[in-house]
């Protein structure tokens, strides 16, 4: 704990607590190591997120597969995560890093609401995410990129926002939808021909679904819909009244759908 | 060269002590109450900005008396302590009472070594999963910390709010049956029967907000408006 006696306090106070960390504790962050020259051992990557707007909010989707190199390392695995009451971030890349990334990222928005009393605006939260990623740039020249995408609510214009990054921390605003990870190339083909402007909720959350099958489809890192393990994607979605994870017994429902549908078709997908 | 007059370790730790006081009794108080719906925080403050309650962490609250300056920049080393332990262990090893003994650490270090101690105390409250695993302590000026059980009373009337709040406290009093015995333990000494809700500032910390409330955290601040809704719909 910081003595509060020591003279200038008020130099050293700081309501985020990744600048924290760095003066205090900087062995604590996901990403200060210097590594030694060599290569790094394989470890698992996590892979496939979609993210869409819908009429009233924005959602945020992930399989839940981690892989590495042809191994899956991880069929439970979760990338989609709450950052606060009013947003969600989803994580492609280096697991280990990016749900360490993901954890620093939340206690760093708690500790601004709870040290200044008062949440931090959308983008104010994007950009710091963007700083994080900068960050871990040094680990992602070692081939351990983290690359995020989020998205929340935006109280001022009361629309739900999107925003995508690349590995030095590039922040870029998205519209209507967008896509990371390994399977995104097939994710993004299906979000163009699903997404419709004004989408209901229910139907924004069958459009991440089938867009994640349609990657799974094609990417063997990415995994579809498991209804041998009960394995569904995670999905949540963001609004006004802020976020909620979208229930196991929906997502079976509309798995199940998108799956007797495209067999009733009797296609090649 | 002035000479320095010799003072006795005893005389000096009274005059601390004393001048600790004072400056803690000039001030308005704070009652915290552990009761069956969690734990209620009220305190007289005009101001809607500047708190004497706090939320540290997902179970755990602070609340103070003094000179602002002073407990907020406690307040905020509570906050980094609370948020760097969470996150280098878990959630759950996150206390009260580590929490409240760092603070008593602080306090004491300040009271020997400093120029001025602080003119502050403070009230660190835990909230349980049965009112009996609630934990409230209270640390003052001096580094000294103590167990209580049912409700804390700190500031400038401390005693005589505390033998109100002592008359009528039981572990069954409902959220609004917290709020009501502090608004009228606040107003001892005032004209008044009871503190409106606007000249205080009041916050909960819900018992079992995971299932009741579906967030971790749970320190709510309590608006005007809600604390009459509060109290209207219970009566």
């Amino acid at each position: 704990m910081q003595d509060p006696s020591t003279g200038p306090l008020a130099t050293q106070a700081t309501s985020s607590f990744t600048e924290h960390l760095q003066r205090s504790r900087p062995e604590l962050l996901p990403f200060t190591q210097s590594l030694p020259a060599g290569m790094v051992p394989s470890s698992p990557h996590a892979t496939t997120i979609v993210a869409l707007t819908y009429a009233g909010g924005v959602l945020m989707a992930g399989d839940r597969r981690a892989t590495m190199g042809n191994i899956i390392a991880s069929r439970h695995i979760e990338k989609v995560f709450p950052a606060d009451q009013y947003s969600v971030l989803g994580i492609a890349g280096t697991a280990g890093l990016a749900i360490d990334i993901t954890r620093l990222f939340q206690v760093e928005l708690e500790h601004y609401e709870k040290i200044e009393g008062t949440l931090l605006s959308l983008v104010g939260k994007a950009n710091r995410l963007g700083a994080m990623i900068r960050g871990n740039l040094p680990m992602a020249m070692q081939g351990m990129a983290v690359v995020p995408l989020f998205a929340g609510f935006d109280h001022v214009s009361g629309v739900g926002r999107l925003f995508s990054y690349d590995v030095t921390g590039g922040r870029y605003e998205e519209q209507e939808h967008h896509s990371v990870g390994s399977g995104s190339v097939f994710a993004r083909g299906a979000l163009k021909k699903l997404w419709k402007p004004n989408l209901s909720e229910e139907n924004a959350v069958a459009v991440a679904v089938e867009a994640l099958y349609d990657a799974a489809d094609d990417d063997s890192a990415t995994g579809g819909p498991d209804p041998v393990r009960k394995l569904w994607p995670v999905v949540y979605t963001v609004d006004r009244s802020g976020n909620r994870r979208v229930p196991e017994r929906d997502l079976a429902a509309i798995a199940g759908a998108i799956v007797e549908s495209r067999a009733a078709a009797g296609r090649e997908a | 060269m002035t000479q320095q007059f010799y003072v006795s370790p005893e005389q000096l730790m009274k005059d601390r002590a004393d001048f600790a006081r004072k400056g803690i009794a000039r001030g308005r108080s704070v009652v915290v109450i552990s009761c069956a719906d969690g734990i209620a925080l009220i305190a007289e403050n005009p101001s809607p900005s500047l708190h004497k309650i706090g939320e540290i962490y997902d179970k755990i609250a602070f609340a103070a008396v003094g000179k602002y300056n002073e407990f907020e920049s406690l307040r905020q080393a509570g906050v980094r302590y609370a948020d760097v332990r969470g996150y280098s262990y878990d959630r759950e090893d996150v206390t009260a009472r580590g929490l409240a003994s760092v603070y008593a650490q602080s306090l004491g270090a300040v009271f020997t070594a400093e120029q001025k101690p602080f003119e502050v105390e403070l009230a660190v409250a835990e909230v349980g999963v049965t009112r009996e695993q609630d934990h409230l302590y209270r640390l003052t000026f001096d580094g000294s910390i103590a167990d209580e059980n049912g409700f804390v009373v700190m500031g400038g009337l401390a005693e005589q709010i505390s033998d109100v709040v002592n008359g009528a406290w039981e572990p069954e009093l409902s959220l609004a049956g917290a709020m009501r015995l502090a608004l009228r333990a606040l107003a001892t000494n005032k004209e008044v029967e009871e503190l409106p809700a606007t000249a205080v500032e009041a916050a909960v910390l819900y018992r079992a907000s995971e299932s009741n409330r579906g967030s971790r955290r749970a320190f709510r601040r309590l608006l005007p408006d809600d604390m009459t809704r509060l109290l209207t719909e219970e009566s």
